[in-house]
């Protein structure tokens, strides 16, 4: 018995709604980005406001290689759960390590960079604004990143061991969701920091 | 038509020893539990806060009062604000949207119990760690202290040097862990509410409480996030050396000022926005009408979570902007005075010519109307820029937002517990202490706020800690202080009567109200899977279809 139902009730032919998983991710994501823009705002706001050196000009190398690595690893991962919606599972776990290990060179070049701006050029979180609002936005980013990183290793370790199926393709989906967000953040990041910033 | 038929009775109660309750409660992911729970989390903190008012009230009753020390009011009137604002009204507002949108929209619980479950205890756990800030404020150097720069915590208030100890970082991971739980209570009503609704409840047929909160929760996303990302930047100024907010490094305290206030007004707009959704479900019910112009309700509530962003700044007209941002704040704010006042009329529209019930739900919701509307009208005094220059930072911003939260807000949220609760406990609230709880809230609180605004208007500051006699402040401080003591004593009956009708209170039935949505098709309380067979809906009244098969809504809309 339809609970309700009563005499005028058509049941609708299709009654279909969107995947929550994707609804979640999505309000995550304007949610993330709410954050991020106020640390952006802050970045920009302080720009060249700092009383001491150093400057973003002095001290800033612009990385083109590890920001090739991380957008190429959203091509990686959209293909990677593609394949997986296909049954495709070689090519699935084959793109996805590749996509971890993107994700990888990445947070190892944003680590050899502040090795340098630390122990070459004495730029702590505490020298100036610059520092501050530097590391805060970028570390903000990182930490993404490593989030990210660590949930995707996750599901591999899971697809190693023979568990991740076709029909989870949906919720893999939603991980590609968060990592595009992270690429997409990065986009942002490096106009603020290396192309407006300097 | 009875609606017994529709759902199996739930399966009482048998005598449980008390640590397995106890083991159920603590690990519950279910909706209606976890409702439960923030609801009753909310009231304790509504105590503490009220006991930290009437302390403030007491100290200010007579000029030169020495009742508490300077550093204590201090703190008082810190966790008042706080507590109120993110352990009261916000937990109880997301318990009654844990608890009610799953059963409105005919789903059998949230879209992710267990984040929902996290969602709590986080919030809980920010509750705690506020609190006891009393006990390890100073670190363990000795004596606590709590968090002492006002609930705003402008810069350089909490700066090293100007807020040693640890009270001062208390404040800011007790906002920022709550702020986390906020933030996943809102992702999980967004996912319930777009993916779970029961077959035949489109968009534009769900309960406008639904459709309020999904709003409010779209908000909560975009206005505590600012927040959360300032206290982790005032993290970074305290414990890694940053320099944000330090003015010798060449950092702005206006920048916190304006983090601050991006989160500080869109949150009022989630505070009351809850509110307009239980009015928007009592009102017609009372006056036996449907709602009035639903989608202009709902388009006006969009549109006023729109405006609300954009109008942060009239709160620091007394800053120094220049007169552009001035002019343009003074008149967004303005604005937002067009949908609210929209939302006003429909209620009005739906009262008119109905048959209305003035039962005790229906009583505070008449309240809300007039109250909220003069705190709108203090607010569009405010607006003008140049007038607020005059009222800034005295008591008559404190007699308009304490008109709004505690003559809107609250009262709002009295008329939901006296309609609610007897679908949560299965009994009904006393009608007999309700009107007492209603007429001395009422008296209490026009004494309190109303005289409120006049102390403001002749220039009393507002957090002074005592003033000087012969400024004509005094008597209006008594009768003010006085109505806070009468609108304790409200509270107090309002706490007895929960008690006592939860032991002894007349059943309830299924439908006390004879209303109209899908949550009085279930037994009182609701068995724990909801819905037996998920129902199917046809108008935005199932209900009524149901009961008027002749005459269903669904011919009509
Ligand atoms: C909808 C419910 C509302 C709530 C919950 C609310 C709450 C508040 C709060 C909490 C404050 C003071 C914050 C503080 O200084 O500690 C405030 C101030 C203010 N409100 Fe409201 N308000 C509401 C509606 C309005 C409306 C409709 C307007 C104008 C149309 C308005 C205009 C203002 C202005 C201009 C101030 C700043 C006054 C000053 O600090 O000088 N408010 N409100
Ligand atoms: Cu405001």
């Amino acid at each position: 018995m339809s609970a309700v139902a009563s005499s005028a009730v058509e049941i609708p032919p299709a009654w279909t709604l969107p995947y929550r998983g994707k609804v979640a991710m999505a309000s995550l994501i304007i949610a993330e980005s709410a954050i991020f823009t106020i640390f952006v705002v802050a970045y920009l706001f302080y720009l060249g406001k700092s009383l001491t050196g150093p400057t973003p000009r002095e001290v800033l190398e612009t990385p083109i290689f590890f920001t090739i690595c991380l957008l190429s690893s959203s091509i990686t991962v959209h293909f990677a759960s593609k394949s997986l919606e296909r049954n495709n599972r070689a090519t699935f776990l084959a793109l996805w390590s590749l996509t971890i290990i993107l994700g990888g060179l990445f947070l190892f070049g944003t680590g050899i960079e502040w090795h340098r701006l630390i122990y070459e050029h004495g730029l702590k979180i505490s020298t100036n604004l610059f520092g501050t609002t530097y590391y805060s936005l970028v570390g903000l980013h990182a930490f993404h990143v490593s989030a990210g990183l660590i949930m995707l290793t996750i599901v591999l370790i899971f697809g190693l061991a023979g568990q991740v199926h076709e029909d989870q393709f949906r919720r893999v989906g939603v991980l590609a969701l968060y990592w595009h967000f992270v690429d997409a953040v990065w986009v942002v990041v490096f106009t603020v920091v290396y192309i407006v910033g300097r | 038509m009875s609606s017994d038929a529709i759902t199996i009775p739930a399966l009482q109660i048998q005598e449980k020893p008390w640590v397995d309750l106890l083991h159920e409660w603590v690990t519950t992911v279910d909706h209606k539990r976890l409702g439960i729970l923030y609801i009753v989390y909310a009231l304790v903190f509504l105590v503490f806060g009220g006991i930290e008012a009437l302390i403030i009230r007491v100290q200010l009753m007579h000029s030169h009062n020495n009742f508490v020390s300077p550093q204590v009011f201090n703190r008082m009137f810190t966790m008042h604000g706080t507590t109120m604002i993110f352990f009261v009204v916000m937990p109880v507002l997301f318990g009654f949207a844990n608890y009610l949108v799953p059963l409105m929209i005919g789903a059998r619980d949230m879209a992710f119990p267990r984040l929902n479950a996290f969602s709590f205890w986080l919030s809980a756990f920010g509750g705690l760690l506020l609190y006891f800030s009393f006990l390890g404020g100073s670190g363990l150097y000795g004596a606590g202290s709590a968090p002492d720069v006002g609930w705003w915590a402008y810069a350089p208030l909490t700066a090293r040097a100007f807020s040693p100890g640890h009270s001062s970082d208390y404040w800011t991971l007790a906002l920022l862990v709550s702020g986390f739980g906020s933030i996943g209570t809102s992702i999980n009503i967004i996912a319930t509410i777009l993916c779970l609704r029961c077959p035949g409840m489109k968009l534009n047929r769900m309960p406008l409480l639904a459709w309020l909160n999904l709003v409010m929760a779209g908000m909560v996303l975009i206005a505590i996030t600012p927040l959360s990302a300032a206290q982790i930047m005032l993290l970074i100024d305290r414990y890694l050396g940053g320099h944000f907010f330090d003015a010798q490094a060449g950092g702005s305290a206006v920048l916190w000022m304006h983090f601050f206030w991006i989160f500080g007004h869109p949150e009022v707009y989630i505070l009351v926005i809850p509110a307009f959704a239980f009015l928007s479900e009592i009102v017609p019910v009372f006056s036996r009408k449907p709602i009035f112009g639903y989608p202009v309700m709902v388009a006006a509530t969009i549109c006023i979570a729109f405006v609300s962003l954009s109008v942060w700044a009239h709160h620091m007209f007394t800053v120094g902007m220049n007169s552009y941002a001035n002019s343009f704040f003074a008149i967004t704010t303005m604005a937002v005075g067009i949908p609210t006042g929209i939302k006003i009329f429909n209620w009005i529209g739906t009262m008119w010519g109905g048959r209305i019930l003035f039962k005790v739900p229906m009583l505070f919701c008449l309240g809300f109307l007039f109250q909220f509307l003069i705190a709108g009208l203090t607010g569009i005094m405010q607006a003008a820029a140049p007038f607020d220059w005059q009222l800034s930072l005295s008591y008559f911003v404190v007699a308009h937002f304490h008109y709004v939260i505690v003559g809107g807000i609250l009262f709002a949220l009295f008329g939901a517990f006296y309609y609610w609760c007897p679908k949560m406990t299965g009994r009904m609230l006393s009608e007999r202490l309700g009107r007492w709880h209603f007429w001395l809230f009422v008296i209490g609180f026009h004494m309190t706020f109303d005289v409120m605004h006049i102390p403001g208007l002749l220039g009393m500051p507002r957090r002074i800690y005592t003033y000087e006699p012969g400024r004509g402040w005094d008597t209006l401080n008594l009768i003010v202080s006085i109505g806070a003591f009468i609108q304790a004593i409200a509270i107090l009956v309002f706490v007895w009567n929960l008690i006592s009708s939860y032991f002894k209170g007349a059943k309830a039935g299924n439908d006390p109200w004879d209303a109209w949505t899908l949550e009085w098709s279930t037994s009182s309380p609701p068995p724990p899977y909801n819905f037996a067979t998920i129902p199917v809906v046809a108008s935005r009244r199932p209900l009524w279809d149901l009961k008027h098969p002749e005459d269903p809504d669904s011919l009509y809309e």
